[in-house]
């Protein structure tokens, strides 16, 4: 039985089902990490004292992160652009190039944790380090979410280019869109925890 | 593909281009600002303002939302009213008096 609405819109919601379930999803996302935020700033205005992330967290790794995801939020765009031009090749190479972007970004934050382990800083350290720990490791559960996604339509996923090209530049435009979600939650995260 | 139609998407791309350079742009002015250690107050107002630039830009070019359907808008409305509601809840609690003291 074939899927409706993979490409053509509905006439009720003028929009195909893929691209209503994935707004629906990160609405929920919204909520999630909202929670997050309304704790971190719960336990900062409770506290007696509330460190200066930059006395503690590495800035200019985290600065390099940050030029990292958002320069892999454009080439997810432009991966979605070249489906758009019908070329596949060149979808490949920003494809390519997001899915090791985030992998950048996830090495990085692996010395980045790495040294607060070695300096003894856990997440039961302080509410600070919780909520740091707590925000950030969610947010790379999305990343490592996002990398699989992007990688599978990278690989595999991409056979369904040959036979409905249209239904495949949806399922790309979708995961761009979980993608730039990610790096837009990222974007709040970095001032929040590393510069205040 | 058609000529037009090529036309249109190059159009977008040197739109992703110019927000791309503006993103980078902000980030080196939000990292600077950081630098200043301004008080706390200024500091969060000027932080969550380059935040909130960045994340529209990313919101209306990478994900299309200055030109999407009506029902989006409703969806994130709806949301944005819940996450603000979400937000002032801990807020409250401070205000009235809820929180614990510290001695």
């Amino acid at each position: 039985m074939e899927i409706p609405y993979t490409v053509a819109a509905r006439e009720d919601t003028g929009l195909n089902n893929g691209k209503i379930g994935i707004w629906l999803f990160l609405a929920s996302e919204v909520m999630l990490f909202g929670a997050l935020f309304a704790s971190y700033i719960l336990l900062r205005v409770g506290s007696v004292e509330w460190p200066h992330g930059y006395t503690i967290l590495n800035v200019p790794l985290a600065t390099f992160n940050t030029i990292v995801l958002i320069s892999s939020s454009v080439t997810m765009v432009m991966a979605w652009a070249s489906l758009m031009r019908r070329r596949l090749g060149t979808f490949r190479l920003y494809q390519g190039a997001t899915v090791a972007l985030g992998g950048v970004f996830l090495v990085v934050k692996y010395f980045e944790y790495s040294a607060k382990f070695h300096h003894e800083l856990f997440p039961s350290t302080n509410n600070f380090l919780g909520i740091y720990f707590t925000l950030t490791g969610l947010h790379m559960l999305h990343v490592i979410g996002g990398m699989v996604v992007n990688a599978w339509l990278l690989g595999p996923g991409s056979k369904l280019y040959a036979t409905n090209p249209e239904w495949f530049t949806n399922r790309v435009e979708n995961s761009g869109l979980f993608w730039h979600f990610v790096d837009l939650v990222w974007i709040f995260l970095f001032p929040t925890l590393y510069l205040l | 593909m058609s000529g037009s139609h090529d036309v249109d998407i190059d159009k977008h791309v040197r739109v992703y281009i110019t927000v791309f350079v503006s993103l980078m742009v902000l980030t080196l002015i939000t990292v600077a600002v950081g630098y200043l250690h301004l008080p706390v107050g200024p500091a969060v107002a000027v932080a969550l303002l380059i935040a909130s630039i960045k994340g529209g830009l990313v919101a209306c070019y990478f994900m299309h939302l200055i030109s999407e359907r009506k029902l989006i808008y409703y969806v994130l409305l709806s949301t944005i009213l819940l996450f603000i509601v979400l937000l002032l809840v801990p807020l409250f609690t401070v205000a009235n008096g809820t929180m614990i003291k510290h001695p």
